[in-house]
C-alpha cells in the first residue's frame, strides 16, 4: 500500500474529513462511556442538551468558544509556517496577567482603554513566543520544548504575582489578581448571561487572519516558509524575518485570548482560569486543517464537547474528563483523516 | 549562605537526588530509544501519566507492586503503539501525533481514575515500594543512606541505563536501531525492515516511559492525582538533546538535573524572603539554558522526524 499526494484537495473531502474524524472519535469514546455503565446515546443526548439545549446553554458554550477561537488561530498561524508553538497556554496567561495589571489602574475612558488593553495582552503573548523563536533562529534550539517548558514557568510566575504584588486585597485570601477596572469590562451580548462582546472580536479576528494569510504577500511568504523553507529562501523570502513575524502574530493571538477572557469573563487572573485553552487550541487548529474559517467551527465543536460534558457529568455521572478524551481522540482521528484528503491510496 | 553550603554535605540531599532522578532516567532513556530509531515521541508526558495511573490502579486493585510496574509498562507500550502506527507506516506529523497521544493518554488516565475515585473523595493510597535494607551496606555512614537504601525501581533504572548503553553500542540490534535513525535506506539495503525496527523502538521506549511514570505513584508518592507528572516528560525530551542522544550522558544529565531539583527544594526552606515559585521555576529555566548550551554542537540523528516510505527517496 502506498500513498500518493493529490494535486488538489476536492472540497467535499476537505469538509468530510473533520466530520468523519469527529464521528470516529465519538464512536471510540462510546466504549469508555459504556464502561461507566451509561448508554452512550443517552450520554451524547445529555451532552447536546447541556451545550445547545437552552438559550443559557448556548451562550455558555459560545463564551467557552471565544478564547478557543483565538488560541486555535494562534496554533493555526504558527503551524502553517512550521513554527511549533505549543506555548499557547503560557501566552494566554501572560496576556491575561498583563491586561489585569495594566487595566487595574489605566486612566483612560472605556472605549479607548479596551483596545489598548487588547494590544497590551497581544504584546505580552507575542514577546513570550518571540523568545523561543529567537532561540531557534539564533541557536537552533527546538521551539517545541522551549514553548512547553515556558508554560510551566509562566503559570508559576502568575502564581507569584497574584500572591505578591498583584494580589487582590478584596479577594478574602483567595489568590487572585487585582481585577481590571469596571470601565474595561466587555459589555454582554445577551443580557444576564456571561456571553460578551469578545465573541465578535474573536470571529472578526479570524476574518482578518484569513485575509492576511490568504491575500497578502506576507501571508504567502509565511505559508511558503512552512511548505518548503529552501524554495522560499531561494525565492527571496527572508526566513528569519518571516518566522519572527509569524511568532509575534501567533503569540499575540494567544495573548489576546487571555486579555479578552479577563475583560469579558473573569475580571481578575487566577492560576486555574484556563481549563487548557492553549492546548485545546492545537486541537481546534488541526480540526480546522489550519484554516482560519474552519477554526471558528472547530472551536464551537470543542466548546460544545466541554460544556456538554459538564452537564452530562451532572446528569449521568460519567466523569467530565470524557470531554478531554473526545477532544484528544478527534485530534488523532483528524490527523489520519487529513492524510486521506491530501493523499490517495495506491496498491 | 552557610546554610546553603551545609545542605550539600547532607546525605538526605544526595539520597533525594537518586530518588528524583529515577522517573527522569526511565523517561529520558525511553525518549532516547525512540529518537535513536528516528521517531520523536512527544507522547511522553501523557504516557508517564498513564503509567502512573495504571501502576497505582493495579496495586490499588490488589496486585503486586511488580505487577503494577509491568501493567504500567504495558499501558505505556500500548500508547506508544498508537504513536508508532500513526507516525511510522502512515508517516504522519510526529509533533502533532505525539501531542495528541499526550492529550489522549492523560485524559484517559484521569477518566479511568475518576471512574474509581469520585470528586471530593480523598485520593486512596497504596503501600508503595520501601527503601531496600541491604544490611551492613545500608548502615555505612553517608554512602549507605545515599546508595544502598533506595527503592528497587531506582536500581532497575540504573541497570536499564547501563543495559541500553551497552545494547545500543555493542549489539547488532543496537546498530540496526541507530542506523534506522541515521539512514533507514541503508537498513533496508541490509535486508532489515526499518519500519518494524522503528515501531519496536517506539513501543519499547514508551514502555520505559510508563515505568518512569509509575515510579511517581508507587515509590515517590503513594497515590495518584491529576497533573502529577508536572512537565517531567518535557524535561526528559530536553535531556535527550542535552545528552546528545547518548544513554550514558542521559543518565548523567538526569542525575545533574535531579541534583538541582533536590537542591532547590531544600533552598526553599533555607533561604527566606524569596517567593517559592522562583525556586520551582528554576528546573524549567535550567532545562532551557541547557538546550541553548548544547544546541550548536548537538549530534541529531540524521533521519529524526523524517518518515520512511519504502521505494521513495
Amino acid at each position: 500500500m502506498r500513498f500518493e499526494r493529490r494535486a488538489h484537495v476536492p472540497l467535499h473531502l476537505a469538509v468530510a474529513a473533520p466530520l468523519g474524524a469527529v464521528a470516529a472519535a465519538l464512536v471510540l469514546a462510546a466504549g469508555l462511556i459504556g464502561a461507566a455503565g451509561v448508554g452512550p446515546l443517552d450520554a451524547y443526548a445529555a451532552m447536546l442538551r447541556g451545550a445547545l439545549g437552552s438559550r443559557l446553554a448556548v451562550t455558555e458554550m459560545l463564551t467557552r468558544a471565544t478564547p478557543l477561537i483565538l488560541t486555535g488561530l494562534a496554533a493555526a498561524t504558527a503551524f502553517r509556517a512550521r513554527l511549533w508553538n505549543i506555548g499557547g497556554e503560557g501566552q494566554f496567561y501572560l496576556g491575561a496577567l498583563t491586561t489585569a495589571w495594566i487595566g487595574h489602574a489605566l486612566p483612560l475612558p472605556g472605549p479607548v482603554g479596551v483596545p489598548v488593553l487588547m494590544l497590551c495582552g497581544m504584546a505580552a503573548g507575542a514577546a513570550l513566543l518571540a523568545g523561543p523563536a529567537f532561540l531557534r533562529l539564533r541557536f537552533g534550539v527546538d521551539e517545541v520544548v522551549t514553548t512547553l517548558l515556558l508554560n510551566f514557568v509562566v503559570i508559576l510566575f502568575v502564581g507569584m504575582m497574584i500572591e505578591g504584588p498583584l494580589r487582590d486585597p478584596l479577594a478574602f485570601g483567595w489568590p487572585q489578581s487585582v481585577p481590571v477596572d469596571g470601565a474595561f469590562r466587555l459589555p454582554d451580548l445577551v443580557p444576564r448571561t456571561r456571553l460578551h462582546l469578545g465573541l465578535l472580536v474573536a470571529v472578526a479576528t479570524a476574518g482578518v487572519v484569513w485575509l492576511v494569510l490568504a491575500r497578502t504577500t506576507w501571508g504567502l511568504e509565511a505559508r511558503a516558509a512552512g511548505l518548503n523553507p529552501r524554495a522560499a529562501a531561494f525565492a527571496g523570502v527572508s526566513l528569519p524575518a518571516t518566522i519572527m513575524g509569524v511568532a509575534c502574530l501567533s503569540g499575540g493571538l494567544a495573548g489576546l485570548a487571555g486579555a479578552i477572557e479577563v475583560m469579558g469573563v473573569t475580571g481578575g487572573v487566577t492560576t486555574t482560569m484556563s481549563p487548557g485553552f492553549g492546548y485545546a487550541g492545537i486541537v481546534v487548529a488541526m480540526l480546522a486543517a489550519l484554516h482560519p474559517a474552519g477554526v471558528v467551527a472547530a472551536a464551537v465543536f470543542v466548546a460544545t464537547v466541554f460544556v456538554g460534558a459538564d452537564a452530562m457529568g451532572r446528569a449521568t455521572g460519567v466523569p467530565s474528563f470524557i470531554a478531554d478524551v473526545i477532544v484528544a481522540l478527534s485530534l488523532l482521528t483528524m490527523l489520519v483523516a487529513l492524510l486521506f484528503t491530501t493523499h490517495r491510496v495506491r496498491r | 549562605m552557610i546554610d546553603a553550603l551545609d545542605l550539600l554535605t547532607n546525605a538526605s540531599l544526595w539520597a533525594a537526588v537518586l530518588r528524583i532522578a529515577t522517573p527522569l532516567i526511565f523517561g529520558v532513556l525511553g525518549a532516547l530509544l525512540c529518537e535513536r530509531a528516528g521517531v520523536l515521541n512527544l507522547g511522553i508526558e501523557g504516557i508517564m501519566t498513564m503509567g502512573a495511573m495504571a501502576g497505582w490502579l493495579t496495586v490499588h486493585g490488589g496486585g503486586d507492586l511488580w505487577a503494577g510496574l509491568a501493567v504500567a509498562a504495558v499501558s505505556g507500550a500500548l500508547m506508544g503503539l498508537i504513536h508508532a502506527m500513526l507516525t511510522v507506516p502512515l508517516g504522519l506529523s510526529q509533533h502533532v501525533s505525539g501531542l495528541g497521544i499526550t492529550l489522549f493518554a492523560s485524559a484517559l488516565a484521569y477518566y479511568l481514575y475518576r471512574l474509581i475515585v469520585t470528586v471530593g473523595e480523598s485520593p486512596p493510597t497504596i503501600e508503595p515500594f520501601r527503601p531496600l535494607d541491604l544490611g551492613p551496606l545500608s548502615d555505612v555512614p553517608f554512602l549507605g543512606q545515599v546508595l544502598f537504601a533506595q527503592t528497587a525501581p531506582t536500581y532497575l533504572a540504573l541497570a536499564t541505563a547501563l543495559l541500553l548503553a551497552w545494547g545500543l553500542a555493542r549489539t547488532p540490534l543496537g546498530l540496526a536501531i541507530r542506523m534506522t535513525g541515521e539512514n533507514p535506506h541503508a537498513v533496508e539495503a541490509q535486508g532489515l525492515d526499518p519500519i518494524a525496527i522503528r515501531i519496536g523502538a517506539v513501543v519499547a521506549g514508551s514502555a520505559l516511559m510508563g515505568v518512569g511514570g509509575a515510579f511517581l505513584t508507587m515509590a515517590a508518592f503513594n497515590s495518584f492525582f491529576p497533573e502529577m507528572v508536572q512537565g517531567r516528560g518535557w524535561i526528559c525530551i530536553a535531556l535527550v538533546v542535552f545528552a546528545s542522544w547518548r544513554p550514558g550522558k542521559a543518565l548523567l544529565g538526569a542525575l545533574l538535573f535531579a541534583f538541582f531539583d533536590a537542591y532547590q527544594l531544600r533552598l526553599q526552606t533555607a533561604v527566606e524572603g524569596v517567593p517559592y515559585q522562583v525556586f520551582l521555576m528554576a528546573p524549567y529555566l535550567l532545562s532551557i539554558a541547557a538546550l541553548i548550551l548544547v544546541a550548536r554542537r548537538a549530534e541529531v540523528p540524521e533521519a529524526l522526524m523524517t518518515p520512511y516510505r519504502r521505494g521513495e527517496r
